[in-house]
């Protein structure tokens, strides 16, 4: 078994139009910039992938990431639960203009939507939201004396995430609070395509420290020197 | 003392309250000053959505780790016996009742303990994060707060005119002017600055402040 691939183009080359894709990361942190720029690349050769549904904390920030892969058009819906960064403009544009569908969903149940879409858990009730705007729509339900909002799993076509180390079956590691989403998105996707630092033989990566088993990662692609949004932003970085 | 407390006050004074080893998360902006005021000798354990618990105040400029931040996006360092995990651990901790206290911004805050600080409307980009799910799992939510708005209007009302957080989840509000407990759908006067006359304060409130027991002057240092 051996579930490398060997560029950021092939890893993602099977992402077709219309596609629900999960992309990891809490702002910058995790956020697996050079899977999205490769994207974005095939993109612009080839006018696909676009009419993208794209699931992620955030709605990226500046003109690089995930803010790139909304600003060449690929994107006609998100669901996040913060679309608001040190510099929006690129999503608040587009949203206020009526050109992207935004799907707000508190933080929480935004992983927890993710964990249960991982785990095979059609629903599950929360108290986040009961008695707002959010839960416009959901079913309720008492229990113990108080009321529950039911939220619904989300599962993905692919997941492209950021981890640190990973082995040739698909083991990952993380970085710090690059963890994040990371994880639970690996588990709710279809095909989930993890870049990482360095691609070591199974054995390299004490089973102790394995945070994301290589069961729920079909791919891995080693990118060895990672950029980091906030560093690109505070350079003025645009991907175009 | 001027005619009301200074921001930093308000989160001296929301500090005093936080016991020795009590797990915490600060909202985004304001809240997180209260981490700066932790009384000598207690420790209080600081919880981030994205991960950490534990974690410490900012590093120096050029020394950022940006795997290393906090909810708002800021760099972070960690303290000894800290620990990351993922989203859906973080947030066990925080609807499992696991969190001993959250302290959040507020636009308004409802004597019944409703909590408006998401959304001022209709307008714009609407963005929650992380502040349904807390209102509904720390042991204790607290509000820090200016008692009015910029425009002088009460944002202790009977009931809340906007969005809604969170529904009768506010246990204790630290405004500029008071500390007022929420109980049985009643604000509560525990402590006012000793300058403000109880009919001033009321007038500046958009409910009935009750009175139980003795109301102690609010007293805070210089900072």
């Amino acid at each position: 078994m051996d579930k490398t691939i060997p560029n950021l183009a092939t890893a993602v080359a099977g992402i077709g139009d219309g596609a629900v894709v999960m992309i990891g990361g809490f702002g910058g942190s995790g956020a697996p910039i050079e899977l999205i720029h490769a994207l974005i690349d095939r993109f612009k050769a080839t006018g696909h992938p676009a009419q993208l549904t794209v699931i992620n904390n955030n709605a990226g920030n500046g003109h690089i990431g995930l803010a790139a892969l909304i600003e060449a058009g690929m994107v006609k819906k998100l669901i996040c639960s913060f679309p608001r960064s040190a510099d929006p403009v690129v999503f608040t544009e587009l949203y206020l203009a009526g050109k992207i569908e935004l799907e707000l969903v508190p933080q929480g149940t935004l992983a927890e939507r993710i964990r249960a879409g991982g785990a095979g858990i059609p629903a599950f009730y929360t108290p986040t939201s009961f008695g707002t705007d959010l839960a416009n729509g959901k079913k309720i339900e008492d229990f113990d004396g108080r009321s529950y909002v039911q939220e619904r799993w989300l599962k993905a076509d692919f997941a492209l995430v950021k981890a640190d180390i990973g082995d040739t079956h698909g083991n990952l590691t993380y970085r710090a609070a690059a963890r994040n989403f990371n994880p639970l998105m690996c588990t709710a996707a279809t095909v989930s395509i993890a870049q990482v630092r360095q691609i070591v033989a199974p054995g390299g990566i004490d089973p102790e420290h394995v945070i994301t088993p290589g069961i729920f990662v079909q791919g891995v692609v080693a990118v060895a020197n990672p950029q980091q949004e906030e560093t690109l932003n505070r350079a003025g970085a645009v991907y175009a | 003392m001027s005619d009301k407390l200074s921001n930093a006050q308000i989160a001296w004074r929301a500090a005093q309250d936080i016991a020795d080893g009590a797990y915490v998360n600060l909202g985004i902006g304001f809240p997180e000053m209260v981490a700066k005021f932790q009384p000598p000798g207690r420790e209080a354990i600081f919880h981030t959505e994205n991960g950490i618990v534990n974690f410490g105040e900012a590093p120096p400029p050029g020394a950022e780790d940006w795997d290393l931040i906090n909810a708002g996006k800021k760099a972070v360092t960690l303290k000894p016996g800290a620990a990351f995990f993922h989203h859906a651990d973080s947030f066990a901790m925080v609807r499992g009742g696991h969190l001993d206290v959250a302290i959040l911004g507020a636009y308004q805050v409802a004597e019944n303990g409703d909590l408006a600080n998401w959304s001022t409307g209709p307008k714009g980009v609407p963005a929650v994060g992380g502040a349904m799910d807390l209102v509904h799992g720390a042991k204790r939510v607290a509000v820090i707060t200016e008692h009015v708005t910029k425009d002088g209007k009460p944002k202790l009302l009977g009931r809340c005119t906007l969005p809604l957080t969170g529904v009768a989840c506010v246990t204790r509000v630290y405004t500029s002017l008071a500390v007022i407990d929420i109980e049985a759908g009643h604000f509560v006067l525990r402590e006012k600055l000793a300058a403000m006359p109880l009919e001033t304060l009321q007038s500046l409130t958009g409910a009935h402040l009750h009175i139980s027991g003795a109301v102690a002057d609010l007293i805070v240092p210089e900072l």
